[in-house]
């Protein structure tokens, strides 16, 4: 237990600590390091000391903190009710006093019986997520050390609030770990509400009108998942006095049918599901080192988190059909949007909400098979989307671009990024990398018990292998000659997070088995009573070429960088007109430079054309999801 | 034949993996220039001799080495060694799906090789071939769902030995198959990002660059893909293996005749009525199979 | 066995000819002559190419492309010049821009006579690329340079 509150506590510690005057700065920077070690450290502490055993409950003398909380809350609410008058946002505030009145009164009428007799829990579920959060958030912290300085370089209009970035950062840490910690769903509901505002207050961090409007946009959204999420709470405690979510999960599966559809929701606003999704991709307005945090690897990742945990309840009904087809329309057509993306932070984003569309289908497929290739896609995605958000961003200060199109050559003027890059890529869409395999095994699961899912399927992944490879082909392309080599410029934190999150993504690959049947199969155990049968065939087919890719990939580019020598090199082929490599001849004797653009298909693919479709299918899906909740 | 079929039956796995390695690239290669002579004579041509692709193969192999840059052979190298596993892996017994991911991750190499040089035609092919990609990915998936819902397993080995006719349950993915096996083998009207035709390329779309050995282990793994996709046709009639062999030659002899009576089609056309016709063909099929379950 | 004879593949390009040439070069690949029964392929690529078949005189334009062209093809190779103006210049020797023969720029294997060259000459003289081609390849082998880089 003492390892749970550690960790929700030592991150808020930290993060008060960040808003203190600074010693040196160097000093700063020694204490952000051992912070960092700590909290990767403790996760995987967790993960040996609770091997081998089932979950663990805890109780924990909680007025005080539960008193505590009321005020923090009330304390936001005002915070925010004061800034959404200050600029003007009347849905914001009026959506922060709904809120608040529903707690407060809750909490006055009730909250005085509520007995809860665990507060705090650990199972393996929580700890997959703790060690998403810890690595991969310390990892962030460690690339935001780097990045900071080239930001306020980069844009000397923006406000020099380092420490207020790091403060949020760790504040949002110590929430997520409670999220993941908490039994309690007052807690939950708490935490759940800090990431909300630490995500507010980071995507509007540049303080300038694009990032605001932005910023409101996502609390709005955010702020009515978290009333409904109230409601929920709310009708929980009046229907069947349940504040536990282990007990949640116990009770008849009628009777609390409408709060666990209330909690999904909540869960799909927070991932940014089809209708919420535009909150997302406006969101990446905020620094790279956000984007990847916040709205790839953790805080989207709680939202379907949420919906995991409550899908047992909805088991069987329409509402679980109604999810996994919410689920399936924002994979599909996220998928399809990104095709017509050229900026690469949105095609990141279009990209995660995808791959979270598909974790809440198999969520509300709730096999064990599903959840099985839920929780492995959440942790192949984790890593290599956050790898990928960090290399962009990088990759943006020295092109002075995030678009794609700028990256022609990129492996020749950032060879060692690329090389990570497409590590991270790789991760993302390649044969034996994490996240086909997972989608391989979600196939499975879908054919099983919802063909119609497993078409959709079969059209998104065939759109994601397109704006992947487009995309790829791009970076990797190489041409004749010299180009300028920028990449002495990225500072040494950013490496080190780069280098620990690309061997993150080809470790969590051969690791999978160690995963699943030590982490995932336990925890499957506990849910289902059953674990999904794998073929032991297919797993060593996947591990032999996964290997042989890593032995092949390095003694290949080996031997034709250095041993091939029995080769003549000639310009490429430009009708004959060649005047050097990247230019012919062309009419009038004019020197014509070559220009190589991708397809975006906008025609087909346009994101005004599709983001309505979306939008009001999975709009008519919700409204069907709790009309049969509330019936 | 029957001797023949228990002797294949009777190989253990990496002997069968070792056969589909060694006699694939020999049977692709005849049936290759059994179509060149075919197309020739419907052209009214004599056309070349049978074993004409392998005359190009070897002579290729002997040309100089030429590239743009150094890396650009390795892609290549990829596409064929990942090809040939899931080939392999095919012939083998061994899950369906994982063939297919296996010959997606084989077609990406491609792909990127194309791109890598940085040549417009080259360029061109690519962007070309990732459309087509897109555009029978889908069907190739779901050809694999609707083996799954009538035989219950994704495992090539299971699927063979169903005992009744898949084709009788799979009319709609078996046409829907057909036509992106148009796109696969690379014939009229879908051979976007490259032809074997000199009527309908320029220059040679993403092959532009790769010359030589390059280009040699291009053709191969050509014919180990068209062994491979043949041996998924055959599933749809394994119930009886003669008839099977038969109708994987025949639809193989039907590809060309569509090969010789069709233009090249828009990328707009390929890409828009592929996923259309698996839409009806092939979607409609899964969810019929899905209702009588 | 002599591969490359058996598969001897053309690019073909055009200097300055009136096209008469290149309409005879094309005639020989329709079913009258079919140069494909001799594995004759017209790639329209030089990287793909063991033949490079110049029609029309070279002029100041299509010099350098011509260059570029069999630069870009990989060894062994042989040039074609098909007609009398690639091979000569013809009538148009003594114009102000025109270099002449193909000669003039590259070297010639092959002289196709022939105004057009018939498909029959052309491809009696492609058949006798393919023996150069084989000899050159013969002599690659023996001086060991089966690949310079």
């Amino acid at each position: 237990m003492n390892a749970l509150i550690f960790l929700i506590v030592f991150p808020l510690a930290v993060s008060f600590l960040a808003l203190v005057p600074p010693l040196s700065l160097a000093v700063r920077k020694g204490v952000g390091v051992c912070v960092n070690i700590v909290l990767c450290a403790v996760p995987i502490y967790l993960l040996v000391a609770n091997l081998d055993q089932g979950p663990a409950y805890f109780h924990l003398e909680s007025t005080i903190i539960d008193i505590g909380m009321l005020i923090v809350e009330l304390f936001i609410a005002g915070y925010l009710i004061y800034i959404s008058f200050t600029s003007k946002r009347y849905l914001t505030a009026l959506l922060v006093i709904v809120q608040s009145v529903i707690m407060v009164s809750f909490e006055f009428t009730s909250g005085h019986g509520m007995q809860i007799e665990h507060s705090l829990f650990v199972d393996k579920f929580s700890i997959i997520m703790a060690l998403i959060v810890g690595i991969i958030g310390s990892a962030i912290c460690l690339y935001a050390i780097g990045y900071l300085p080239e930001y306020h370089e980069h844009y000397r209009e923006v406000k020099d609030r380092r420490r207020y970035f790091a403060f949020l950062m760790y504040l949002f840490l110590a929430a997520m770990f409670g999220i993941v910690f908490s039994n309690n769903l007052m807690w939950l509901y708490f935490f759940w509400e800090i990431t909300t505002v630490c995500s507010f207050l980071l995507i509007g961090y540049r303080d300038d009108e694009p990032s605001r409007e932005s910023a409101f946009r996502a609390l709005n959204m955010n702020l009515v998942g978290g009333v409904v999420f109230a409601i929920g709470l709310v009708n929980l405690y009046s229907s069947s006095g349940i504040m536990e979510l282990d007990k949640l999960l116990q009770t008849d599966k009628g009777m609390v049918l409408l709060p666990a559809v209330c909690l999904a929701f909540a869960g799909l606003v927070k991932s940014a599901q089809f209708p919420f999704s535009s909150w997302l991709t406006g969101a990446m307005v905020a620094p790279t080192p956000v984007s990847a945090l916040l709205h790839s690897s953790t805080m989207v990742k709680a939202g379907v988190y949420l919906i995991l945990r409550v899908a047992p309840v909805m088991e069987n009904t329409a509402a679980a059909k109604m999810l996994t087809l919410i689920g399936g329309v924002s994979f599909l057509v996220t998928a399809l949007i990104a095709i017509s993306q050229s900026n690469a932070k949105k095609v990141l984003a279009y990209s995660t909400i995808s791959n979270l569309g598909l974790i809440v289908a198999c969520a509300g497929v709730n096999t064990a098979a599903a959840v099985w290739s839920a929780i492995l896609l959440i942790i192949f995605h984790a890593v290599a989307k956050s790898l990928l958000f960090l290399c962009v961003g990088i990759v943006e200060y020295k092109l002075d671009s995030r678009d794609i199109e700028d990256m022609d050559y990129l492996i020749m003027r950032l060879p060692k990024l690329t090389a990570v890059m497409m590590t991270g890529m790789a991760g993302m869409f390649l044969a034996p990398f994490g996240m086909i395999i997972s989608k391989f095994i979600t196939l499975r699961a879908f054919v099983e018990s919802n063909p119609a899912m497993a078409i959709i399927l079969a059209y998104g992944s065939a759109a994601t292998i397109f704006f992947w490879t487009k995309w790829m082909g791009k970076i990797m392309s190489i041409r004749h000659g010299v180009a300028e080599v920028v990449e002495h410029r990225v500072s040494r934190w950013e490496w080190i997070t780069l280098g620990i999150l690309a061997v993150a993504t080809v470790v969590v690959c051969l690791a999978f088995p160690f995963f699943s049947f030590h982490v995932i199969n336990p925890y499957l155990l506990e849910v289902f009573g059953k674990t999904p049968v794998v073929d032991a065939f297919n797993v060593m087919m996947v591990f032999i070429i996964m290997v042989g890719l890593l032995i092949i990939l390095p003694l290949g580019l080996l031997f034709y960088a250095f041993v091939d020598k029995n080769y003549k090199r000639v310009g490429i082929y430009l009708g004959g007109g060649n005047i050097d490599n990247i230019t012919f001849e062309g009419a009038m004797a004019s020197t014509q430079p070559i220009a190589l653009k991708n397809y975006y298909l906008e025609k087909y693919f346009g994101e005004e054309r599709l983001f309505n479709v979306g939008v009001f299918v999975s709009l008519t899906l919700m409204i069907i999801m709790f009309g049969v909740a509330v019936i | 034949m029957n001797e023949l079929y228990a002797l294949i039956k009777s190989l253990s796995v990496p002997e069968r993996m070792l056969a589909f390695v060694i006699l694939a690239p020999l049977a692709g290669g005849l049936l290759s220039g059994i179509d060149r002579k075919l197309s020739a004579r419907l052209q009214g041509r004599y056309g070349p001799p049978v074993l004409q692709p392998f005359y190009d193969v070897m002579k290729l192999l002997r040309k100089e080495r030429i590239i743009v840059n150094k890396f650009q052979d390795f892609p290549i190298v990829l596409f064929l060694l990942f090809t040939i596993f899931s080939g392999a892996l095919f012939f083998a017994g061994a899950d369906l799906l994982l063939t297919i991911f296996g010959l997606a991750l084989a077609g990406t190499f491609f792909v990127l090789g194309g791109f890598c040089v940085s040549s417009p035609y080259s360029h061109l092919g690519a962007e070309r071939e990732i459309i087509q990609t897109v555009a029978y990915e889908p069907m190739v998936i779901l050809m694999a769902v609707g083996m799954y819902q009538v035989t219950g397993s994704f495992r090539v080995g299971t699927i063979a030995h169903h005992h009744a006719p898949l084709i009788l349950y799979l009319p709609g993915v078996f046409a829907g198959f057909l036509y992106i096996l148009t796109i696969k083998f690379r014939k009229s009207p879908f051979d976007l990002s490259m032809s074997h035709h000199a009527h309908q390329e320029i220059v040679r779309g993403i092959t532009t660059e790769f010359s030589g050995p390059a280009l040699a282990l291009i053709e191969i793994t050509h014919w180990y893909e068209v062994m491979l996709l043949l041996g998924m046709v055959y599933l749809f009639f394994a119930f009886n293996p003669w008839l099977a062999v038969v109708m994987a030659l025949a639809t193989y002899l039907f590809e060309i005749f569509i090969d010789m009576n069709y233009a090249r089609f828009k990328w707009q056309l390929t890409f828009m009525s592929a996923w259309l016709f698996t839409a009806v063909a092939g979607v409609s099929n899964i969810i019929v199979l899905s209702l009588m379950r | 066995m002599g591969w490359f004879k058996r598969s001897p593949w053309i690019l073909h390009y055009n200097a300055t000819s009136c096209n008469g040439c290149d309409i005879e070069l094309i005639a020989s690949l329709t079913p009258l002559y079919d140069l494909e029964r001799f594995g004759i392929i017209n790639t329209g690529n030089p990287k793909h190419a063991d033949i490079l078949a110049v029609t029309g005189s070279v002029n100041e334009k299509s010099t350098q492309v011509v260059r570029n062209l069999y630069d870009q093809m990989p060894n062994p190779k042989v040039v074609v010049a098909v007609g009398i103006c690639a091979t000569s210049g013809c009538v148009f020797q003594d114009c102000y821009n025109v270099q002449g023969g193909v000669d003039k720029v590259l070297p010639v294997d092959v002289y196709i006579p022939g105004c057009a060259a018939r498909p029959e000459a052309i491809i009696d003289g492609v058949m006798k690329a393919c023996e150069i081609l084989e000899e050159k390849y013969a002599q690659r082998k023996k001086s060991g340079k089966l690949a310079e880089s």
